[in-house]
């Protein structure tokens, strides 16, 4: 009996201590639901699959919001994940936090993993970078606001997508509401109609390097070419070109599904879904701009969410984790989660292979948000670094929702904003001194 | 009479130990951390941080949305209180006159109370969605636009139409069981003397439910304060833009979503005083003006 423990207890030791030599282990928190949490899922186990080395466990957390929330209760119990993933507004929250993340460009030098930031897309480059460039978070899945439309509304219609949103006022508009839709609907005001219209038209979104020198910052939310791009959509709602369905992704993208809208603002990495749900064919194309604001629109910036690699953890994982941005990284994986998701292929390798295979003559609608990130970059175009940004987000999605509903006028709606995120980024200022 | 003693001082702390450890951890310690960050503003990873008094009270205090969110916690607790409350007497009321079919009537009246908050909040999102609601298609019916996540009072209604319909079957369990608990005799003896059906439940049923009434009362008041966070979730779809929410929904936004620890703190402070006061007014005030038998 005592011996038959003992034999067991040294199996049970002996198997732990081959797994710990043999394997390192590390874990990914991400807020991939649904589908896209099955494209995680394989990334890893393929991950795994290739190589006897390490073994990553992807947990799904819940929102970004959740996701975010989760890794800072864990990293301060100190049972930090070693991937977290961070979504773009919560970026200056977990890069502001000194030693919270191991930036991964010194992650991959550490680990002997060649690094070149030109190899990414120009758009991805340095929305997750420091001042100087330097890359912080790993993107992942990458995307940028881009304008569906309907094809056969279109014709219908006899117009083509805008390229301008003065075409659009004066001739897309007026012949699609003849031809019995609504024009238009949006899905994200704070960041298709708001941060990515300072990228497109060039304009400083907040002071001091659009926040990315320091934590001293106001921010430009009462710009009036914006007033004025609001005051235009407002006016769009109330003469029926335009449909406005509150601030929830899902209420604003159904009525194109369904047919009812026209043409919709959404994201790229929307399209996977679409396919699923749009029984009539659809198409996509880039963001249109005022021509009054700008002669010459720029790129826009990427959404989505970033790869952080968590301080705080062995040399030994910080290595897996190092190895599994390389798999993660390299155009086979970058390609088949373009082609799964709809999100856009973060390197020029990827992208070059998605061409060469023929992806974008079957689907030209999944190449519109690259070439968006591709377009000419400017002074204001690489991003936004604010703290309490998600609030900041809240506030925008208030004000907008009362003026554009007639609880409050377009003065008081801008100038709260302006306002309550100066507030807020004065004091997330103070949490960082 | 003999009166029951514990011999020894020590076992009755040992006995009460377990229960004042989970209070101590679970309360004392959080509730201490919250009066503590509150009078900080801290980096959420909790690198930085920098003690600033009482500043954040005194913006939560200048802050015109944290009134407004104020006004509408109150103006909602009223309203589901009240509703639920009147709606689950009168229902209690019909029900214990029933002689047939009693149990099937009353089954189908409590079931409600199996549904969980969030779920009940999402069959609340079903029913009011802007393009497949059903009681849209209704009020499309009568001419009037409803628009659930966009209007203001819109999302109100539906918010307190899920939150009344939850919390119904429970009052209606109590009321009924306090409806039951009143002698015959009494019953007869009031028959007797009043044949006004409504005059006999103002002057005789309803004063010995009041025991009943008062603690759902505060039952009642303390869902609506608190356990209605599942259905207003759901309900603004975790992005509450210029939709109602309530004061604890508000703890959430700021707290969880937007990582402000020492605003949030701050906010939970103020609730705490709020139960607080609540539960004196329940002991001090009320329970002395009710009858208990």
């Amino acid at each position: 009996m005592n011996l038959k423990n003992t034999l067991l207890a040294n199996a049970v030791a002996l198997g732990m201590a081959t797994a710990a030599t043999a394997q390192t282990e590390i874990s990914w928190w991400h807020g991939m639901g649904g589908s896209l949490g099955e494209t995680v899922n394989k990334i890893a186990s393929d991950f795994n699959a290739s190589q006897s080395d390490y073994k990553i466990t992807p947990v799904f957390k819940g929102t970004y919001e959740e996701t975010l929330t989760a890794g800072i209760a864990a990293f301060r119990a100190g049972e930090q994940p070693n991937i977290m993933q961070v979504f773009d507004a919560g970026a200056a929250t977990v890069i502001g936090a000194k030693g919270a993340v191991l930036p991964v460009q010194d992650l991959l030098a550490a680990n002997d993993v060649p690094f070149n930031i030109e190899d990414y897309i120009a758009g991805v480059r340095y929305f997750y970078a420091d001042e100087d460039g330097k890359m912080i978070g790993m993107p992942f899945n990458s995307s940028t606001p881009i304008l569906y439309y309907n094809t056969e509304a279109l014709e219908k219609a006899g117009v083509t997508a805008p390229k301008t949103w003065e075409e659009f006022q004066s001739v897309t508009a007026p012949a699609l509401k003849d031809a019995g839709y609504v024009a238009l609907s949006q899905s994200h005001m704070p960041w298709i109609f708001t941060e990515n219209f300072f990228s497109r038209h060039n304009l400083p979104f907040a002071t001091n390097n659009n926040g990315y020198g320091g934590t001293d910052v106001t921010i430009n939310a009462d710009a009036p070419e914006l007033k004025a791009h609001f005051e235009a959509f407002k006016s769009w709602i109330d003469n029926g070109y335009a449909g406005f369905f509150g601030a929830a992704w899902d209420d604003n993208a159904k009525p194109f599904e369904s047919g009812e809208v026209a043409m919709w603002l959404g994201s790229s990495g929307s399209f996977g879904g679409l396919v699923q749900k749009a029984d009539f064919d659809f198409s996509a194309t880039v963001l249109p701009y005022w021509e009054g604001v700008t002669k010459e629109p720029k790129q826009t910036f990427i959404g989505g969410a970033a790869l952080f690699a968590m301080a705080g953890k062995s040399d030994a994982e910080n290595k897996a984790t190092a190895e599994f941005f390389r798999f993660m990284t390299s155009p086979e994986v970058q390609y088949m989660w373009h082609k799964e998701t709809g999100y856009v292929p973060i390197t020029e390798a990827a992208y070059e292979m998605a061409k060469a295979d023929g992806h974008y003559d079957r689907f030209p609608a999944a190449e519109t948000g690259i070439q968006q990130l591709q377009l000419p970059a400017g002074d204001w175009t690489k991003g936004y670094r604010m703290g309490f940004y998600v609030q900041i987000r809240d506030v925008m999605n208030r004000e907008y929702t009362r003026y554009l509903t007639g609880e409050t006028s377009l003065d008081d709606a801008f100038g709260a904003i302006k306002s309550e995120a100066d507030k807020l980024l004065e004091r997330f200022a103070k949490t960082q001194g | 009479m003999k009166r029951a003693g514990f011999a020894n001082y020590w076992l009755p702390i040992l006995l009460l130990l377990p229960q004042l450890t989970i209070i101590a951890v679970f309360f004392y310690w959080p509730a201490f951390n919250a009066v503590q960050s509150s009078f900080y503003l801290q980096d959420p990873f909790g690198f930085g941080s920098q003690f600033v008094g009482f500043e954040n009270y005194a913006d939560l205090f200048a802050s015109k949305e944290y009134a407004k969110v104020a006004r509408f916690t109150l103006l909602f607790t009223l309203l589901v209180t009240a509703t639920s409350l009147a709606t689950a007497l009168l229902l209690a009321v019909k029900a214990d006159k029933v002689l047939r079919g009693a149990r099937t009537y009353k089954t189908l009246l409590m079931w409600v109370y199996a549904v969980a908050p969030p779920v009940a909040g999402l069959m609340g999102v079903m029913l009011f969605d802007q393009n497949i609601g059903s009681v849209t298609d209704l009020f499309a019916w009568f001419g009037y636009d409803y628009r659930l996540g966009v209007n203001y009072w819109d999302t109100a209604f539906a918010m307190i139409i899920v939150s009344v319909w939850i919390q119904i079957p429970v009052n209606f369990i109590f009321f009924l069981s306090g409806l039951q608990s009143i002698p015959q005799h009494v019953r007869e003896a009031a028959m007797i003397d009043n044949p006004s059906g409504f005059g006999r439940f103002w002057q005789i049923t309803f004063p010995l439910l009041a025991p009943t009434a008062f603690f759902l009362l505060i039952i009642n008041i303390t869902y609506a304060l608190f356990d209605t966070f599942g259905i207003i979730d759901t309900l603004v779809k975790n992005n509450p833009a210029s939709n109602p929410m309530t004061l604890v929904y508000k703890v959430f936004v700021d707290g969880f979503r937007g990582n402000d620890m020492g605003g949030s703190s701050a906010q939970s402070v103020v609730l705490m005083v709020l139960v607080l006061a609540l539960t004196i007014f329940q002991f001090r005030l009320l329970e002395r003006r009710i009858h208990y038998t």
